[in-house]
């Protein structure tokens, strides 16, 4: 359709500026980030530089204990979120917009502040260590190990997915729900067999969106600087101390990579646009 | 019947005791750490005394990186809606095959781990010493990151208000181009630009992955200081800061449930109106901070 109003030569003037900025600060530096990716020397080809670094045992070793530790985290998150965003979603009690309000508002923390809550919860001083020590005697501090990286990536993707679910739940069927329980299903069949199935395509998003963010994560490793080398903190490493921009450029494009074809995954199987926020 | 519903409120009371533990998890070290902050020496206890000398510290310390992230963050925002605003305009009235292209493009910054952008940025102008170690090296990695979410924003206002039909009208009556866009275009995609504006503000203000690799000693941000802090400094000190930061973003944070948008996706109210009518026929059951998209 031919739109006398707004002429092509108008459209391309105001999109210009941005795509001129996209270009010029991110899709030629990735260009150039690839090209020192796959220009070490020594390598033959960037195949074989990928190959070397991919089969570098310190290095796959990061990636694999990454990808299972976001993958957990994601579980956990999707299976906590979906059970509070449904009791928020369907019940209306006084304090609940206080509640929402709450469970909300560490969306805006960085990494590093997330980290330095579960130092307050899990390190040294930290309030388990407290609570345990007066119980069993024992000091519980786990905010240096995989737990705290674990209970970390809890910390900022709950927020995150507990609005998607909500905003997915509101828009569900009520009446189908109905329908099972008066024809006799469990609460749990009903969940199983109508809410879920329902949920889906928001869970499908929503956990996309939280397994890339905790692969990207980067402050949180970065304050409680944990014994688990988690892949973000590899490639800082890799830069930073050994100054190995191919290694490091090489890392962050299949870090890249990962998140970005995960995302993909999840929207063409929910056809609903998915972004993450790392 | 009782028999059925029994169950049923066992559970609903098993959901409520894990919303609360939930919430309790997000908000009791947000509140440890405000009162380490506030304590004399954290270690001994808070019957210890409070006081505000480890804030008045880290404002003395610190105070410059404050500035500088507000200074970032307000430059990231007027470039965002410069540039963003039109760009979104045009997407969202554009059905072309191009514009899903463009679309899909501007996105991928958000999708990369900070810290890839952050190399890529560094491999191209890290040599550009003047402009390396300028706040605009800082806040040319914010543009790209954030510039989804104003995009994404006005977009969606621009898609739900018919634009078009108000512009074929203005036109109709000999408006040129730049009256309407200034006249028609952007009263109606206001709320859109306020939404997009607060998101990119937040977002600014907090980044810290690709903030701490395109960071130089001269241009430390709030959460870099606060990574530094947390890294040398004492517990008390690291809280007192944490305050500092909670309060820096209590008011975006605050105003962006009042309009019901939500920091990480500027999930945007459809419209006030409509947000009205969709609360009085199911009450109870909208949320404020979720809209239904």
């Amino acid at each position: 359709m031919h739109d006398l109003t707004f002429p092509l030569r108008t459209r391309i003037a105001l999109i210009a500026p941005a795509l001129a900025v996209f270009v010029a600060f991110w899709l030629l530096p990735l260009v150039a980030l690839l090209q020192a990716s796959a220009a070490p020397d020594g390598h033959a080809s960037a195949f074989a530089a990928y190959g070397a670094v991919l089969t570098n045992q310190r290095y796959l070793h990061s990636l694999v204990s990454t990808i299972v530790l976001s993958l957990a985290v994601t579980v956990a998150t999707l299976a906590l979120s979906t059970v509070s965003g449904l009791f928020l979603a369907r019940h209306s009690f006084p304090a609940k917009r206080l509640m929402i309000a709450l469970l909300t508002f560490p969306l805006a923390f960085p990494g590093v502040v997330v980290g330095f809550m579960v130092i307050m919860l899990a390190g040294r001083q930290g309030l388990i260590g407290a609570i345990s020590a007066r119980l069993t005697g024992d000091k519980w501090v786990f905010a240096y190990s995989v737990g705290g990286l674990f209970v970390g990536y809890l910390y900022f993707s709950i927020p995150r997915v507990i609005v998607t679910v909500m905003a997915a739940a509101t828009k569900l069927d009520a009446s189908l729900e109905e329908a099972a329980r008066s024809l006799g299903a469990s609460p749990w069949r009903v969940f199983a067999d109508v809410v879920l199935p329902a949920l889906r395509p928001a869970l499908i998003a929503a956990g996309a969106i939280c397994f890339a963010t905790a692969m990207g994560a980067f402050g949180t490793a970065f304050t409680l600087a944990t014994d688990l080398e988690v892949l973000p903190m590899t490639i800082y490493t890799e830069f930073t101390l050994n100054a190995n921009l191919a290694t490091a450029a090489s890392l962050s494009l299949i870090l890249g990579f990962v998140t970005w074809a995960v995302l993909a995954l999840a929207r063409s199987m929910t056809g609903a646009a998915v972004a993450a926020t790392a | 019947m009782s028999a059925r519903t029994a169950p049923r409120r066992f559970l609903t009371a098993l959901q409520f005791a894990l919303t609360l533990a939930l919430v309790a998890f997000l908000v009791v070290p947000v509140v440890m750490s405000v009162l380490a902050g506030l304590t004399v020496n954290y270690f001994r206890g808070v019957a210890n005394g409070l006081t505000l000398r480890w804030l008045t510290e880290v404002w003395s310390m610190y105070q410059g990186s404050v500035w500088l992230s507000l200074e970032i963050a307000l430059a990231t925002v007027c470039i965002t809606a410069v540039i963003g605003v039109p760009a979104a305009y045009v997407l969202a009235r554009s059905r072309s095959r191009a514009a899903r292209v463009v679309e899909e493009l501007l996105v991928l910054p958000v999708a990369l781990p900070g810290l890839a952008s952050a190399l890529a940025l560094l491999s191209v102008y890290g040599g550009f010493g003047a402009f390396r170690s300028s706040m605009w090296f800082i806040v040319v990695g914010h543009v790209v990151f954030t510039l989804p979410f104003m995009v994404r924003s006005v977009a969606a206002v621009c898609a739900s208000s018919d634009l078009g039909t108000l512009e074929e009208g203005a036109a109709s009556l000999g408006a040129t181009f730049t009256q309407r866009f200034f006249t028609i275009v952007l009263p109606n995609v206001r709320p859109g630009i306020v939404a997009g504006a607060l998101a990119v503000l937040t977002l600014s203000i907090g980044e810290f992955n690709l903030t701490w690799m395109l960071h130089t000693p001269d241009t430390k941000t709030l959460p870099v200081g606060l990574a530094d802090a947390y890294a040398s400094m004492r517990l008390e000190i690291g809280s007192a800061y944490t305050i500092l930061f909670l309060l820096m973003t209590l008011p975006f944070l605050v105003a962006m449930q009042w309009l019901g948008v939500d920091p990480a996706g500027a999930r945007i109210a459809r419209r006030v109106k409509t947000r009205k009518a969709a609360q009085n026929e199911t009450p109870g059951v909208t949320s404020t901070s979720v809209e239904p998209a």
